[in-house]
């Protein structure tokens, strides 16, 4: 186990899945949330499979980052469900999801205590090394027994993708990782994001960063308020959107909806 | 009569002249009111963090019963230790009463609740800053509270200082139940307070200050130890 | 490492803990008896003078708990006490009746005495008749500070006003305020407010605090101040240390005990007479 564990990490190819539960594909169903009487999803229906890396892109206020957390479990939705394989999410389903939010949520602890904490059943040794050899995959051994919270932003971040990826996940959110980097950390967490995806993980990816998806994006979730307005190939989508919204998003125009057919 | 320069005259007198009973009196103030702290850390901490963790039917009114028995009468706290300790009380077959020990147990249920009460406040504010993290990772209650509980160790240290405040300078519960015995349960707050029975301001005056003076160097050597540890932890 | 310093802190709040409660049972170890008392035993000075003398012939170390004579047989009632020493010759008595107390013996005695302001607002300085004295207060509304805690002291003076025919209940608060509080408190109280207290002369002579008071009445019969001992009822309280308590009562009452009090001076001024019925025999004889 740490030793795919360890070759995920650095990049070595795609793992084999061996005892673990069929998470593909993750069908959202009908999701709909309601916060004080407005609707912040409506009737949101989406599949997901395993291979592509999925970018869910729209205009703030969108239910982007709510539409990641109801499929991660922390919201739970008024309405619909989300099934993985066919299956509606339980302990073991849950376990093999990571999360990366927006602004790192890290511990008050060294780097490498971080990465640790997310390390169970291994004696300490063991949990020690398997950290530090996560932490070199980051890029961030030098800093390995600094306080996390005073990394620079893009280390912060670095390290909160590499504790994600420490658990191991099947299915990799991430919530607008790169919002508040610069373009050198932007691109070395992107990098992180495609190894994690080169060693098998799903990566579900919120930005509203266009030349970001572009960069990553094998298909596209289109969202615009709460709605579901596409879910179309990487491709296509960059040359010829299929929805309104998608197409105002692209060329950077304020979306109104249903103002389409007077310009 | 009673002039300050003459009361710091007399208490560093008072100090330097290495009088062993100032000295018993002294040790068994702090003996009773650290290990009082002590206990009600072991009980407060994890209490804060779990009123600040879980969700539960009536967990505000039991958060509003915390911060009120934060001002617990020190007075009222030593008669319910009274009475319990007491021979015809339910445990006085422990013989307890008029011992360090019931000073030491009265003194924890006065500051369990402000110990308590600040540590749920402030593992409040720092759970707020995780609870994301902890719900992706399906962490359960038992798990969060000992991680904010260590996270949080360098701002917990206030109300464990809190609590020393609290103890050491109360005088209404130890003297219940402890009888203010010279030699056994005699502390400096029951000292003080003897003095001033018998008119001695002066003296009276004079402990009161060292044992301000007390109060200060353990705080100040907590804060640093806090720090330097701080900084170690992150060498 | 982190693992390290917390295994580290939870050994030392451990051996904190234990070394605390054994530090409490070790001193449990020594023979030793509680004694309830009054704050005015305590507060002159004479059981710091005497008890060296007991516990040296004896190894027996005596724990006074100082309260006032009403608390001091209430906490003996609960049996929280071996033998109580005090000075309310009634209310002894009726806790010897009520079963609580074995058998009361005097043990000593001293006087009380008026302490006033100097100023003396009731002009009654250098009287003999207390009577008279509290009579003249009252009627001049001047200050009183009464203890008001159900003490010997608040017992003997509600008793000292009886005579007078003057309502102290409904004069409190106006002139007659009552503290609620020990001898010496009281005293401060008297001081600080200009007021007449009534005071055992033993607390009197060891207080510091005086202020602008001074004794304005004593000598008066009616002054007198008896103290009794008793042993608490083993038969209600089999924890009762019988032998160490008795032996203290024994001491007490004899002619090392009886001789010792004598010795205790303040200023050269004697402060308690001895009168236990055992001396009262050896003078006579």
């Amino acid at each position: 186990m740490l030793d795919a564990l360890d070759q995920g990490r650095q990049g070595g190819g795609t793992r084999a899945r061996v005892g673990r539960p069929p998470m593909f594909p993750v069908e959202a169903q009908g999701i709909t949330v309601r916060s004080d009487g407005r609707l912040l999803l409506d009737d949101v229906s989406l599949a997901l499979t395993h291979g592509p890396r999925t970018v869910v892109m729209g205009p703030n206020g969108a239910g982007k980052s709510l539409l990641l957390r109801v499929l991660h479990g922390l919201v739970a939705p008024d309405a619909g469900t989300v099934n993985f394989a066919g299956r509606a999410a339980d302990a073991a389903v849950v376990r093999r999801q990571a999360m990366v939010f927006q602004k790192p949520t890290l511990l008050r602890r060294s780097a490498r205590a971080n990465i640790k904490y997310v390390l169970g059943g291994l004696d300490r040794a063991a949990r020690t090394a398997a950290a530090d050899s996560i932490l070199a995959a980051a890029r961030l051994s030098h800093v390995a027994d600094s306080p996390a919270r005073r990394l620079s932003g893009g280390e912060q971040q670095r390290l909160a993708i590499a504790r994600a990826l420490a658990l191991d996940p099947d299915i990799l959110l991430l919530d607008e990782p790169c919002a508040n980097l610069d373009p050198a950390s932007t691109l070395a967490v992107e990098e992180m994001i495609d190894s994690a995806r080169d060693g098998g993980a799903k990566i579900v990816l919120v930005t509203h960063d266009i030349g970001q998806a572009r960069r990553l994006a094998d298909d596209v979730v289109f969202l615009s308020g709460g709605r579901l307005a596409e879910h179309t190939p990487a491709d296509r989508f960059f040359a010829a959107p299929c929805s309104a919204a998608a197409a105002d998003f692209l060329a950077g125009r304020i979306h109104i909806p249903g103002g389409h057919d007077r310009r | 009569m009673v002039d300050l320069g003459s009361i710091i005259g007399l208490a560093l007198g008072l100090v330097a002249s290495g009088d062993t009973e100032l000295y018993a009196i002294i040790l068994l103030s702090l003996r009773v009111t650290l290990t009082a702290v002590l206990i009600g850390c072991l009980i407060g901490l994890p209490l804060g963090a779990a009123l600040a963790v879980l969700r539960f039917p009536g967990r505000g009114a039991a958060v509003a019963v915390l911060n009120s028995f934060m001002g617990l009468p020190p007075v009222v706290v030593g008669l319910v230790v009274y009475l319990m300790l007491s021979r015809s009380g339910p445990l006085g077959v422990l013989g307890l009463l008029y011992t360090p020990t019931a000073m030491i147990v009265a003194q924890a249920i006065l500051v369990t609740p402000l110990i308590a009460a600040l540590a749920r406040q402030s593992i409040a504010d720092l759970h707020g800053e995780y609870d994301e993290l902890f719900r992706s990772l399906r962490l359960g209650p038992a798990r969060q509270i000992a991680t904010l509980l260590w996270d949080g160790r360098y701002s917990l240290t206030t109300a464990a200082l809190a609590g020393f405040g609290r103890a050491i300078a109360e005088v209404g519960a130890v003297i219940i139940v402890g009888g203010n015995i010279e030699h056994v349960t005699r502390v400096m707050t029951t000292t003080i307070a003897l003095e001033t029975s018998k008119g001695d301001l002066p003296l009276a005056l004079a402990l009161g200050m060292i044992l301000v003076a007390i109060s200060i160097g353990v705080n100040a050597m907590v804060l640093s130890l806090n720090r330097t540890a701080q900084r170690l932890a992150h060498a | 490492m982190q693992s390290y310093s917390r295994t580290a802190a939870a050994t030392a709040i451990l051996s904190l803990a234990i070394g605390a409660i054994g530090a409490t049972a070790v001193r449990a170890q020594e023979p030793f008896i509680v004694v309830q008392s009054t704050t005015s035993t305590e507060q002159s000075g004479l059981f710091k003078h005497i008890l060296p003398m007991f516990k040296q012939k004896t190894g027996i170390d005596v724990r006074v708990v100082a309260v006032g004579t009403g608390q001091a047989l209430k906490n003996a009632e609960r049996g929280d006490g071996d033998v109580v020493l005090v000075h309310a010759k009634a209310a002894e008595e009726k806790f010897v009746a009520d079963g609580f107390g074995v058998k009361r013996l005097e043990v000593m005695y001293n006087d009380f005495v008026l302490v006033g302001p100097a100023s003396d607002p009731a002009s009654i300085d250098g009287g003999k008749d207390i009577t008279a004295a509290l009579t003249k207060i009252a009627g001049a509304k001047a200050p009183f500070a009464s203890r008001g805690d159900d003490s010997g002291t608040h017992k003997a003076e509600l008793d000292l006003w009886k005579p007078t025919g003057v309502d102290v209940k409904a004069a409190s608060g106006d002139w007659y305020r009552s503290t609620g509080s020990g001898m010496g408190p009281t005293l401060n109280a008297a001081a600080g407010m200009g007021a007449y207290a009534l005071a055992d002369r033993g607390t009197w002579l060891a207080f510091k605090n005086r202020g602008p008071l001074k004794i304005v009445v004593e000598g008066d019969r009616k002054l007198f101040n008896q103290y009794g001992v008793m042993l608490v009822n083993p038969a209600r309280h089999p924890h009762v240390k019988v032998k160490e308590g008795q032996a203290f009562i024994d001491w007490l009452t004899g002619p090392e005990g009886q001789s010792a009090i004598r010795s205790m001076k303040i200023e050269g001024e004697q402060l308690f007479f001895p009168n236990a019925p055992v001396a009262d025999l050896k003078k006579a004889g």
